[in-house]
């Protein structure tokens, strides 16, 4: 099946971003896809703050099924998030629950005025009231397949369909 | 009562004879023949041996009924084919008195199972500072004297009592340990007890010591065995001494001639033994002089103890571990590794420690006492702890697969355990 | 009964036990892992609530404040609950026995017993005890073990070293009665370290120390010589009583050190110490305030690596 293009996305997200930045404005990105999309989003935007990615390691719901995931990485978000509009960017939006993960995560480091959710693919199957305010393009992905952004040497971002790891 | 054991594979170890035949008990003795036995026994397929001798067995009586009582360690001993036992003094209180020494003797001999032969103190409360009256107490039935795993500092003190026991040729067990080298070990010093952060004992604290005593004996010429063995260096001692014809003679435990410091793993504290199973290095010279006769004779060193005692961590766990009923298996596996006929293994458990008790059991020979062991060599035998007889359930070799049971046991010509 | 006990049957952690017999994938896990925890202490809410409604018990049957606290604040980062237990060596033995007490712990829900006890194997005694929901880590024993100490100098050396595979390194001091010492080694032979020294008058070494996978050196400055890495072990007042050492002085003099035995070592070397430190026995006040020490961000380090240690285990 054919997946939209993921750089034309970009494109599209950051045109619909631009005009809605102010000076309380800054972007997290979670890892993996959703950080080098925002280090994309954050380069096209030339945002002032610095740009912060996450890991949710520390505040996913499956713990206790699954334990500690592997190579967890280090949550840097070099300002402060009090007051602050946050544009949060992940790459596919599904059930929702890594949305609430990263927001539990943010609330601990601060209050933010709001959180906008920014994502390059919605591909559905939604489990918590979770929505995305800006998203590049709804997918439809085949039951037991799983929805990725990759990153090829050259920087350049793609959509990738792969088989999902067994529940 | 009289039997006629018919069919069996008999094995005299004296003489190193193995072949089938019937065996005729008569009055407590093995006679020639008897007309009309009381009882047969069929013993196709079956080892008729002399019954085995342990020199050192723990019944734990007097003094620690929670941990084993006559009835049960007996029990365990004829289970195991065991027909007679000499008991350590480390009783409580120890044997240093001949009232508690006589009283000892009796409840074993009403029991009527494995002779029991009490090791008396060497020095009054065990304490290495005053002689026992080893006369008084080899008359109430004592035939050897010892210090058991209790230190004997004073080497003035260790060399009197030898004077005195030379005196009047009683025999003195001990244990070479010096007690300043293995103070507050717990395992033997080497990389394992590093590995593991447990306080060492060096090879050299039995060493040292060792040469000590043998020094004391060249003086006294007091006749001395040396208890539990556990290292090359000691091996290589007494060759010495014995191609110099001293007055000793040595043993080494169970455990020891298996196993090693290794066998530790992960501090299992039914490895915690006094001495310490040492390097394979020693394992394997204990296990060569054994069989060359430097060693003369294998024992289990008996010592059930509680599982309180156990489930402790390994430094403060109880030394020791149950044995009257692998005594066997464990013999006839070591047997089987240095490929000795079964005569010559047998030895090591029966005629050779007989020759040192001067008992006149141990052989399979008209006119000696009928102390007999009736066993399968070849019927498999899988280390359970709970299914021992002996209150003792805590042994290293948990879940071994060996072989060698016995089927029937004969003290003085009666039946004292049937399988 | 030869089977790793700290490894589940997938070949998980379950327990922290020793350094030793760990794999290197299992220890370069709990260093990357803390790495990702140490940025918590520079928010606001210095929590996740990895381990929350989880109980974790403090177990010492040893006193001491430093280590329990850093468990402590290690849990609670955490978002476990801590309930700590210090229980004299005394009132053990005249009561109830070590698995006594843990059964009756394990009866109030607990989720991690954090241990520490003077006996070698008593953590092993508790891990073959324990309930399958329920995880042991070891915070010492008696000389066998510290290996969350262990992690937390690997940690700080990969902080300041970067690459283990091009190191020297040496252990100074009371190998003998030393976990911590014993827990390091095992870490740094197992990530790949060439050259592991320990440094020590005879008294000090452990038989077949070398078995270990050290070079062993009697000569301070010869040991010295290049070294990248270089920790300093506390020496015990004991040490004097038992016919090891004859003074403290002395013991300064020819294995203490000094600045000037300092520049021995490479010019970049770090110095490190598990603590509390004895100034002017084993190191002098100028090497352990000066430039080379790492010895407090040792400490921070500890808390990050046991916050770790704590959320691997307790998830497998």
């Amino acid at each position: 099946m054919k997946l939209p293009d993921a750089e034309a996305l970009c494109e599209q997200l950051a045109a619909e971003l631009r005009p809605r930045l102010g000076p309380k404005s800054a972007m997290i990105g979670l890892y993996t896809g959703g950080a080098w999309l925002a280090e994309r989003l954050h380069k096209m935007l030339e945002l002032e703050s610095p740009l912060g990615l996450m890991d949710i390691a520390f505040y996913r719901d499956d713990y206790h099924a699954q334990g500690l995931h592997h190579d967890p990485k280090r949550t840097k978000i070099p300002f402060d998030v009090n007051g602050r509009d946050l544009l949060l960017v992940d790459d596919v939006l599904y059930t929702g629950r890594t949305v609430r993960a990263a927001m539990n995560e943010l609330f601990d480091y601060g209050r933010p005025a709001s959180i906008s959710l920014v994502v390059l693919a919605d591909r559905g199957g939604r489990e918590l009231p979770i929505c995305a305010q800006h998203c590049g393009a709804r997918v439809e992905v085949p039951q037991g397949m799983r929805l990725r952004l990759t990153r090829a040497d050259n920087g350049r971002l793609a959509l990738a369909l792969e088989p999902s790891r067994a529940a | 009562m009289s039997l006629h054991i018919k069919n069996g594979r008999l094995v005299d170890p004296a003489t190193g004879k193995d072949g089938t035949g019937d065996l005729y008990v008569d009055g407590g003795k093995i006679v020639e023949r008897v007309k009309s036995p009381s009882k047969t026994i069929d013993a196709k397929g079956l080892v008729v041996s002399p019954g085995f001798i342990d020199l050192s067995a723990r019944l734990r009586e007097p003094g620690f009924e929670y941990k084993a009582t006559l009835e049960s360690e007996l029990d365990a001993a004829v289970a195991g084919g065991v027909t007679s036992l000499a008991c350590p003094p480390d009783t409580d209180p120890p044997l240093d008195e001949p009232g508690l020494v006589d009283m000892l003797r009796r409840r074993a001999l009403s029991l009527e199972r494995s002779r029991v032969y009490p090791v008396g103190a060497l020095t009054v409360k065990l304490e290495g500072k005053a002689l026992t009256e080893m006369a008084e107490l080899a008359e109430a039935g004592c035939i050897a004297f010892s210090q058991a795993n209790a230190p004997l500092r004073d080497t003035q003190v260790l060399w009197r009592a030898l004077q005195y026991a030379a005196t009047f040729g009683f025999p003195v067990w001990l244990r070479a340990e010096d007690a300043w080298l293995a103070r507050e070990g717990v395992a033997h010093d080497g990389e394992v007890a590093t590995r593991l952060g447990l306080p060492g004992i060096p090879g050299f604290a039995e060493t040292v010591a060792l040469s000590t005593i043998l020094e004391l004996v060249r003086a006294t010429g007091a006749r001395v065995h040396v208890c539990r063995l556990s290292t090359a260096g000691a091996v290589e001692l007494m060759r010495r001494a014995k191609a110099e014809r001293l007055p000793v003679s040595c043993d080494v435990g169970i455990h020891h001639v298996h196993l090693c410091d290794r066998d530790l793993g992960y501090f299992d504290a039914n490895c915690r033994l006094e001495p310490p199973l040492r390097s394979q290095r020693d394992r394997d010279a204990l296990s060569r002089a054994l069989a060359e006769g430097t060693i003369d004779c294998l024992c289990s060193d008996h010592t059930p103890v509680d599982e309180d005692g156990k489930h402790v961590p390994f430094a403060e766990a109880e030394p020791g571990a149950t044995g009257l009923e692998l005594l066997l298996p464990l013999a006839l596996k070591w047997g089987q590794a240095r490929e000795l006929p079964l005569a010559a293994t047998l030895a090591r458990i029966s005629s050779e420690p007989a020759r040192i008790l001067g008992a006149a059991s141990g052989r399979l020979a008209l006119g000696a006492p009928a102390d007999l062991a009736i066993f399968d060599p070849a019927a498999p035998l899988r280390v359970a702890p709970e299914t021992l007889k002996s209150q003792g359930k805590n042994t290293p070799f948990a879940g071994y697969e060996l072989s060698g049971r016995v089927r029937t046991t004969i003290v003085e010509g009666n039946v004292v355990y049937e399988a | 009964m030869q089977h790793n006990p700290q490894l589940n049957a997938t070949g998980e952690l379950q327990h922290l036990l020793s350094i030793e017999g760990l794999p290197r994938e299992v220890l370069l896990q709990i260093l990357d892992t803390a790495e990702s925890f140490a940025g918590v202490t520079e928010r606001e809410v210095k929590k996740v609530p990895l381990l929350r409604g989880k109980s974790v018990f403090n177990l010492f049957f040893e006193p001491s404040t430093r280590t329990r606290t850093t468990f402590e604040i290690a849990a609670k980062r955490l978002s476990a609950d801590v309930i700590n237990l210090n229980i004299a060596v005394s009132s053990q033995s005249k009561g109830e026995s070590l698995l006594d007490t843990v059964a009756n712990l394990s009866a109030m829900q607990a989720d991690i017993f954090v241990v520490r006890h003077a006996s070698s194997g008593a953590p092993y005694l508790i891990a073959r005890h324990v309930k399958p929901h329920e995880h042991v880590i070891n915070a010492g024993d008696g000389r066998h073990a510290h290996p969350t100490q262990g992690l937390l100098d690997l940690f700080t050396i990969r902080h300041y070293k970067k690459d283990f595979s091009r190191l020297t390194a040496a252990v100074i001091g009371d190998v003998l009665h030393s976990r911590v010492a014993r827990s390091l080694i095992h870490g740094l032979t197992t990530l790949g370290v060439p050259e592991v020294r320990v440094i020590g008058p005879q008294t000090l070494l452990p038989s077949g120390v070398e078995s270990l996978g050290v070079r062993v050196f009697h000569d301070m400055r010869e040991g010295l010589k290049d070294c990248d890495v270089v920790v300093m072990l506390r020496l015990q007042n004991e040490r004097m009583g038992g016919a090891l050492l004859p003074s403290a002085q002395e013991y300064f003099k020819s294995y203490g050190l000094t600045a000037e035995k300092l520049r021995l070592a490479k010019p970049d070397a770090i110095v490190m110490h598990p603590g509390p430190m004895n100034r002017g026995v084993e190191i002098d006040s100028t090497v352990a305030d000066g430039p080379h020490s790492v010895i407090l961000p040792q400490v921070t380090f500890g808390i990050a690596v046991r916050m770790a240690v704590m959320s691997i285990v307790a998830g497998n």
